[in-house]
């Protein structure tokens, strides 16, 4: 186990909009409220996901791969090829940009895993699971920076306004919108380092600091995870996956692991809900985010927003028609809704669950 | 008359000017150092051992207790013990005991690591203002948790979880058995432990009956003597715990002393009164650890499941063995280094065997995370737990709680002399002689030994604060918020630590 890394900190603004009822918004809205935050971020970081942007290849996984060079975009492509029938290959459509001089080789890729690959089990998931972390971590220079089905990151070294521009995000349309702008205190930047970092059709945004990080990372490498970019972020990411998707708590469970209420709390409640809690505690002390966070996490059917347990970060949550926004700040929801219908501070420990409307 | 070519160790002095002839010392002294002179009163330094109980209790502050001047010439490598322990065996042909933990000048790296805290990016937090949680669970937990909700709409557990010991602070009082200590040493353990919300253990003496109110703070010892174990022994408890071996004298038994035997510990631990105490080296039904599994599932059979501990001391393939254990089905692991503490052990094996408790403790939860089943049990580390700093330092190494005695023995008035299997002890702690054991009173220690777990609670949530988190599990196993300094990249490897500066 490697215990000699450098962990990469940094102080971030976040926002995020989700529409119930799956109406397509375009990426302009989120961008807007974004850049109203520009000072909650240096220019060295920020990044776009959204939710139901590829409704031509919905059935795919989209993976979108940074290369640091040709030659590495080969090795990756060939290892794709052997485990996945490619359904498009294309570069990400970007626009040149003055204030980004250079950026890594951008590709996206539609996918599904070759039939004769899932042995046993395993199920595509767990296979583009094993994909990520298979290609992050040993193919040097090639990062796998979304791989859902549906929905995409954007994300590099640049103000939040610059990133957009380059990524040309105004021209995608989605139904579940998250960005993120960063204040990195400490790591030269890297395109992969940018948040909305995802996993699947995870996408995590993140404000803040885990204090619990070392025992975060090594309670996820006993489950098999290689935390390669040693970010929050991704101890986040990973943390939901194993507790959503692998052992199968509900949305609200796992956020109760991530933000555990407190004893005095627990013990207050009648038995057999106390005695549910104590376990959860229990069992899942190590998955336990500790320290100073507001997250965002979107997935297939929805978002999430939550808070540490003492709320040491900022979170504001807004609700207009069918619309739930979610920022680090009330303005950067009146940005772009000017009059939202509720306007409420969600408690510590509290999470925000909005559901997408079934379909 | 035979003269010891071992020089005394330590000097005692009476002022005879200040002194007032009460004879307070001689009355106090269980060493037989003081003696009435018919007009003042005599020394016989060589049977002093330095435990201070005249000192303390001299009202004119008369007595002055000195490391004795008169030593061999300085050598670094012949060293006074090493010259004294020789002149003692040739006398004697036997094997010096000793009693507490090694007290060698080997490496502390507990005093080599320091714990991180937080500034700007990350906030501290006031303990005073917020909560601060330190309620720990020790015992098998599942990897994973399923739940339900009722017709009510209700959450509830599917799967009941095996049964936990719950302790308000990552904190044991580590097993010492009535025989090698007092009963009313014990009692102070057993009342503090209630009223700190934590446990004691027996150790392997058996359970005397003064201690039944105190059951659900009791973890009872099973170990090669089997002494004291029956029925009502083994359900008496939170939980058993077998003893495979302690840190202080790994791979060797026990020996308490007929003098140590009078009838309550002769009941208690159901032999005859004066008889020699021995426990074996290994268990005579364990060799090897199919053998152990067959132990815990016949306890576990005999006590209803209740969570069963075993004991071991940290030795080079501490790891490996520890996997075997939790394998074999134990709820916890207890983990002793070896600075760890003795009623008596031979200096040599005292000295010389086990490893520290910081690398066992790191070796283990390495190899049971590297393993997946680090939830299948708890960590006990214990030897040598000095303060609060060592306990959250051994904690961030990855265990879930540390177990103290020697700690708990200073608050009675120990001053870790090493003069426990003697029977002697002035305090009235590691002493059967009721004259000794009646000045113990267990209410005014106990609430001394309660005043020290408070303030190491109160230190716990500092140290948490500072690093900004909130509950004990942020803490465990987090090493990232440990650094070392001065060790070599070699032991920050084994131990998983950066060190400084990085």
């Amino acid at each position: 186990m490697n215990h000699d890394y450098q962990k990469d900190i940094s102080g971030c603004g976040l926002t995020g909009l989700i529409s119930k009822k799956r109406r397509r918004v375009s990426g302009s809205s989120i961008v807007k409220s974004l850049c109203l935050m520009n000072d909650r971020g240096n220019g060295l970081g920020a990044g776009y996901a959204a939710y139901g942007i590829y409704p031509d290849f919905k059935d795919f996984y989209a993976f979108h791969i940074m290369y640091d060079d040709a030659g590495v975009r080969f090795s990756a492509e060939e290892y794709l090829k052997n485990n996945y029938h490619i359904e498009k290959i294309e570069e990400i459509p970007t626009c040149p940009v003055k204030a980004i001089p250079i950026s890594p080789l951008l590709m996206r890729y539609f996918v599904s895993p070759l039939k004769d690959r899932l042995v046993g089990d395993t199920r595509p998931d767990d296979f583009v699971v094993s994909t990520v972390m298979k290609v992050n971590s040993e193919i040097e220079g090639a990062y796998i920076f979304s791989s859902g089905k549906n929905m995409g990151a954007f994300k590099g070294v640049g103000n939040p306004c610059d990133i957009a521009e380059f990524f040309k995000i105004e021209e995608y349309e989605g139904w579940t919108w998250t960005a993120h702008t960063r204040f990195p205190t400490n790591t030269p930047g890297w395109w992969g380092g940018a948040h909305p970092f995802t996993l699947l059709d995870w996408s995590i945004v993140h404000n803040g600091e885990i204090s619990s990080y070392g025992i975060n990372k090594r309670y996820l490498e006993m489950y098999g995870y290689k935390l390669t970019l040693l970010t929050d972020t991704e101890v986040a990411a990973y943390m939901l996956d194993l507790l959503i998707r692998r052992h199968g708590l509900s949305i609200s469970m796992a956020c109760q692991a991530l933000a555990a209420p407190f004893w005095k709390n627990i013990d207050s409640k009648e038995t057999d809900e106390a005695e549910a809690l104590t376990a959860l505690r229990q069992i899942y002390g190590s998955a336990l985010l500790n320290g100073p966070f507001s997250i965002l996490f979107g997935h297939a059917n929805g978002l999430v927003g939550i808070n540490d347990r003492i709320k040491l970060r900022p979170l504001v949550a807004a609700a207009k028609d069918d619309v739930v926004y979610m920022a680090s700040e009330e303005s950067a929801i009146r940005a772009i809704c000017p009059s939202p219908e509720k306007v409420w501070s969600p408690r510590a420990g509290e999470p925000v669950v909005v559901e997408l409307e079934k379909k | 008359m035979f003269r010891s070519l071992a020089p005394p160790e330590y000097l005692a002095k009476i002022d005879t000017i200040k002194c007032i002839r009460c004879k307070r010392c001689i009355q106090n002294c269980g060493w037989g150092v003081y003696s009435w002179g018919g007009d003042k009163v005599l020394i016989n330094t060589s049977k002093c051992v330095k435990c201070l109980r005249c000192f303390h209790y001299c009202p004119e502050e008369a007595i002055e207790i000195v490391d004795s001047p008169t030593r061999f010439k300085s050598n670094a490598y012949w060293g006074w013990n090493v010259i004294r322990n020789i002149k003692r065996q040739a006398e004697t042909g036997g094997i010096p005991l000793t009693g507490m933990g090694s007290d060698l000048p080997y490496t502390i790296l507990f005093d080599n690591l320091l714990i991180d805290a937080c500034q700007v990016t990350n906030p501290s937090i006031d303990p005073l203002r917020e909560p601060m949680e330190l309620r720990t669970y020790l015992g098998k937990k599942p990897s994973k948790a399923s739940f339900e909700t009722g017709l009510d709409g209700k959450l509830r557990l599917k799967e009941k979880l095996p049964p936990q010991i719950k302790l308000k602070l990552p904190i044991i009082f580590s097993p010492m058995s009535y025989g090698s200590i007092s009963l009313n040493a014990q009692k102070v353990l057993a009342m503090a432990a209630k009223e700190c919300g934590i446990v004691m253990n027996t150790g392997e003496g058996g359970l005397h009956e003064d201690l039944f109110p105190y059951k659900s703070n009791v973890i009872v010892q099973v170990a090669s003597g089997r002494f004291g174990v029956n029925p009502d022994y083994l359900n008496a408890g939170v939980a058993v715990e077998i003893k495979i071996g302690q840190g202080a004298k790994p791979g060797i038994g026990g020996h308490l002393p007929g003098e140590k035997i009078p009838l309550e510990v002769a009941r208690t631990r159901m032999i005859p009164v004066g008889t020699d105490a021995i426990s074996p080296a290994p268990q005579h039904d364990i060799y090897s650890i199919e053998d152990l599994r067959q132990l815990i599932y016949a306890i576990k059979e005999a006590t209803n499941y209740k969570p069963v501990s075993v004991k071991i001391a940290a030795v080079h393939n501490v790891a490996a063995i520890a996997s075997g254990i939790v394998r074999a089905g134990a709820d916890i692991v207890y983990l002793d280094g070896f600075r760890g503490g003795t009623g008596a052990a031979p200096s040599v094996i005292r000295d010389h065997l086990g490893i520290p408790i910081e690398h066992a403790i790191a070796a283990v939860d390495d190899r049971l995370r590297q393993e997946g089943i680090r939830n299948e049990a708890s960590i006990i580390a214990a030897g040598g737990i000095r303060s609060s700093a060592d306990a959250a330092k051994a904690i961030a190494l990855g265990a879930d709680a540390v177990g103290i005695a020697t700690a708990a023995l200073i608050t009675m008035g120990c001053t870790t002399c090493g003069k426990c299997y003697t029977g002697n002890c002035s305090w009235g702690i590691t002493t059967q002689r009721p004259e000794l054991t009646a000045r113990l009173d267990p209410e005014v220690y106990a609430e001394r030994l309660i005043n020290l777990v408070h303030a190491w609670e109160h230190e716990l949530k500092e140290i948490l604060g500072a690093l900004g988190i909130n509950a004990i599990e942020s803490l465990r196993g987090n090493r990232e918020r440990l650094r070392g300094v001065g060790l070599d990249s070699q032991t920050l490897d084994i131990l998983g630590v950066k060190p400084a500066g990085r």
